[in-house]
């Protein structure tokens, strides 16, 4: 025991002198979640567009009102001709196009259905996706508005309610704190264990404790526990950052959200730990850390739903903590549920963690050859 | 207990490389033992090995009455092991690297300041606890360096190579903390290749190409390992006397030192070379140099003729 203590006690001395990397562990959470909470907008509004109306009639007029009321597009030029409109879209300046024909009001008086096109950018994947659907659903709605008005008295055949449940408004910032909180743990903790180890390889004192009667366990624990705690602390300046700044509700029990922190926590730095047995010098231990963190930010769900994933890489994605974190953190704080809906995440995590310090300390030997 | 170090034939292979090839050692309690040799002679295997960190691959050996192969780990407990790298941390303070290996030794709170005190002032770090090892000099360093590895007061003490980079009169500080450690009953094994440093030793193993060529007290081995007498003559031109020389029977031996010429001659030869030289040469006492050049020369032959004459 006083030998765990005392690796604790020299690896928060280090630390504490180690000012640039405390910094950056405390400045990461606050520079990311602003980052990715302002600027990444998954909801695609105010999509630059280009009108040319051939009709110039009330009727056209109200139907780019409507889409301008939407806030999804931003009439923003008026062409004159199909080649000024498509001038606009190959420049970039306008992303979606309106073209509304001569005929169109005279169709639509005429009981006839009035054709309108939308052209739109399809180069940017997620804006042409947005731009889309609500093109569509606006003339869908706007169609049932006509109909209705020329047949008062009837009522449409379906009725369709949806109810986007825990985030009713759609807002993108409840979706991506809790994810960055995630992300921003794992990548601290594996990449400072991932130096834990080789650091001491490299400067020869791993030499020094190996001929002390320090025992593996002893030395893997006492270089964890430290930085469980800076864990935490990073988890918490991030919820303060996401409740204070964002108005992320946290709507389970925050209790439960640490208790079950630690094994996310634990599995990182084990997986850091990992790495840091494996690696013989710094640098290959941070290549390493990256080449392990890349994809698993990418597989877990963080920003592209597992769903959309080939069966392959979807199955891949469960060897990977953030993605059983994920639910975690985004159940506990966005839907409010407990522990008894996670007990499967939080097992995978456990397993995980068993494995990797079960790894990093039978790879560890305490004989040099 | 007779002796605290004791090894059988022990050999260390790395693949087909014998980098310790079954080297016999008895070391008493309060020898200062100096491993000397070139590097890659086998010095740090055989140091790895008896600190229980490499395994032997084969013979046997004990440290303490611990079995090298049963029992490292209770080796471990007594020995204090200090590597030419200074294995310090260089972002703690004096006395914080000293309260870790406290720790790390399970030393008793009591124990362990009056440890620490203690240690500090042997190193003659007193009025240096607070500063960061970063911007300590080599030889405060070095000490730092034995202070850590002794605070557990081990029985036994490994040096490997614990002198380079330091300045001579730091050199000179450091050996008298070893001394005083050997007076306390002590067994310690420095390695080296400053052959100063070997003499002032009661014992000097000689490694090269990974065998024991000798174990003794320097003065013995200047006695008895280098056959015949040395002399010394000093001439206008040396080096075209060394090359006449080089070729004479009855001369074992020529090498150059400074304007003088060191000849190691059979017993008889001596009055030829006198008159030859028309002086006669001074007999000296042969350095440390002269008998590992002996030595090696020695096992030489006689891996030549095991070898080729079926021995």
């Amino acid at each position: 025991m006083s030998r765990i203590i005392s690796v604790i006690k020299k690896e928060y001395l280090q630390l504490r002198r180690d000012r640039l990397t405390l910094i950056l562990i405390f400045m990461l959470p606050l520079v990311q979640l602003l980052l990715f909470g302002y600027a990444i907008q998954t909801e695609v509004k105010h999509i630059p567009t280009v009108v040319f109306d051939q009709s110039l009639s009330s009727e056209s007029r109200d139907i780019l009102s409507s889409f301008s009321a939407s806030g999804y597009f931003d009439v923003m030029y008026s062409a004159n001709s199909y080649q000024q409109v498509t001038r606009y879209i190959d420049k970039g300046r306008a992303q979606v196009g309106i073209i509304i024909p001569p005929d169109f009001s005279r169709k639509l008086a005429q009981n006839e259905s009035a054709p309108l096109q939308v052209i739109v950018d399809a180069s940017d994947n997620m804006v042409a996706n947005q731009a889309i659907a609500i093109a569509n659903s606006i003339g869908l709605i706007k169609s049932q508005q006509i109909l209705l008005q020329k047949q008062p008295g009837t009522s449409l055949p379906l009725d369709v309610r949806v109810r986007p449940w825990y985030n009713p408004d759609g807002i993108t910032a409840y979706y991506m704190v809790p994810a960055i909180l995630g992300v921003i743990v794992t990548m601290t903790m594996v990449i400072i264990t991932a130096m834990a180890i080789v650091r001491e390889r490299e400067r020869g004192t791993l030499e020094q404790l190996i001929v002390t009667p320090l025992k593996n366990y002893e030395l893997m624990l006492g270089k964890i526990i430290p930085y469980i705690v800076l864990g935490y602390l990073q988890i918490s300046v991030a919820l303060l950052v996401g409740s204070l700044v964002f108005k992320v509700p946290i709507r389970g029990n925050i209790l439960e959200l640490y208790l079950l922190t630690l094994f996310f926590i634990t599995a990182s730095l084990g997986l850091g730990l990992t790495i840091s047995n494996i690696a013989k010098t710094q640098m290959q231990a941070m290549q390493m850390a990256f080449f392990v963190m890349l994809p698993s930010i990418l597989l877990s769900g963080f920003m592209f739903p597992r769903q959309a994933m080939p069966d392959v890489i979807y199955y891949i994605s469960y060897i990977v903590p953030l993605t059983y974190y994920l639910d975690i953190i985004r159940g506990i704080v966005l839907k409010g549920i407990g522990f008894s809906y996670l007990v499967g995440q939080v097992s995978a995590l456990l397993i995980f963690s068993l494995l990797m310090l079960g790894i990093s300390t039978t790879k560890f030997k305490k004989k040099l050859d | 207990m007779e002796y605290s170090i004791v090894t059988h034939n022990l050999s260390k292979k790395f693949g087909s490389f014998t980098a310790v090839d079954k080297i016999n050692l008895n070391i008493r309690p309060g020898d200062i033992c100096a491993f000397l040799g070139p590097n890659g002679a086998g010095k740090t295997t055989a140091i790895r090995m008896l600190c229980g960190i490499l395994k032997p691959s084969a013979g046997s050996g004990s440290v303490l009455g611990y079995d090298l192969l049963r029992n490292p780990e209770k080796i471990k407990e007594n020995l204090g092991y200090m590597s030419q790298k200074f294995s310090l941390y260089y972002d703690l303070t004096v006395r914080e690297n000293l309260n870790f290996y406290a720790g790390i030794y399970s030393l008793a709170s009591k124990r362990r300041h009056q440890k620490i005190e203690e240690m500090i002032n042997l190193a003659d770090l007193a009025g240096r606890e607070d500063q960061l090892v970063a911007n300590l000099s080599q030889g405060f360093k070095q000490r730092l360096a034995l202070s850590c590895a002794i605070i557990s007061d081990p029985q036994v003490i490994f040096l490997d190579e614990p002198t380079s980079g330091v300045s001579p009169a730091a050199r000179r500080s450091f050996f008298n903390i070893i001394q005083e450690l050997a007076n306390q009953g002590k067994t310690i094994i420095i390695s080296t290749h400053f052959m100063d440093e070997a003499e002032r030793c009661g014992q000097i193993a000689f490694f090269n190409q990974g065998q024991l060529l000798a174990l003794d007290h320097p003065a013995q081995l200047k006695k008895h390992a280098v056959p015949g007498k040395l002399y010394r003559i000093e001439v206008e031109d040396p080096i075209r006397l060394l090359n006449k020389l080089r070729h004479w029977p009855g001369i074992k031996e020529v090498s150059l030192h400074g304007r003088s010429l060191h000849i190691l001659l059979e017993e008889d030869r001596l009055a030829i070379l006198k008159k030859y030289l028309g002086t006669e040469p001074k007999v000296i006492e042969p350095t440390l140099e002269d008998v590992f050049m002996a030595l090696a020369k020695r096992k030489e032959g006689e891996r030549y003729e095991s070898n080729y004459l079926g021995n």
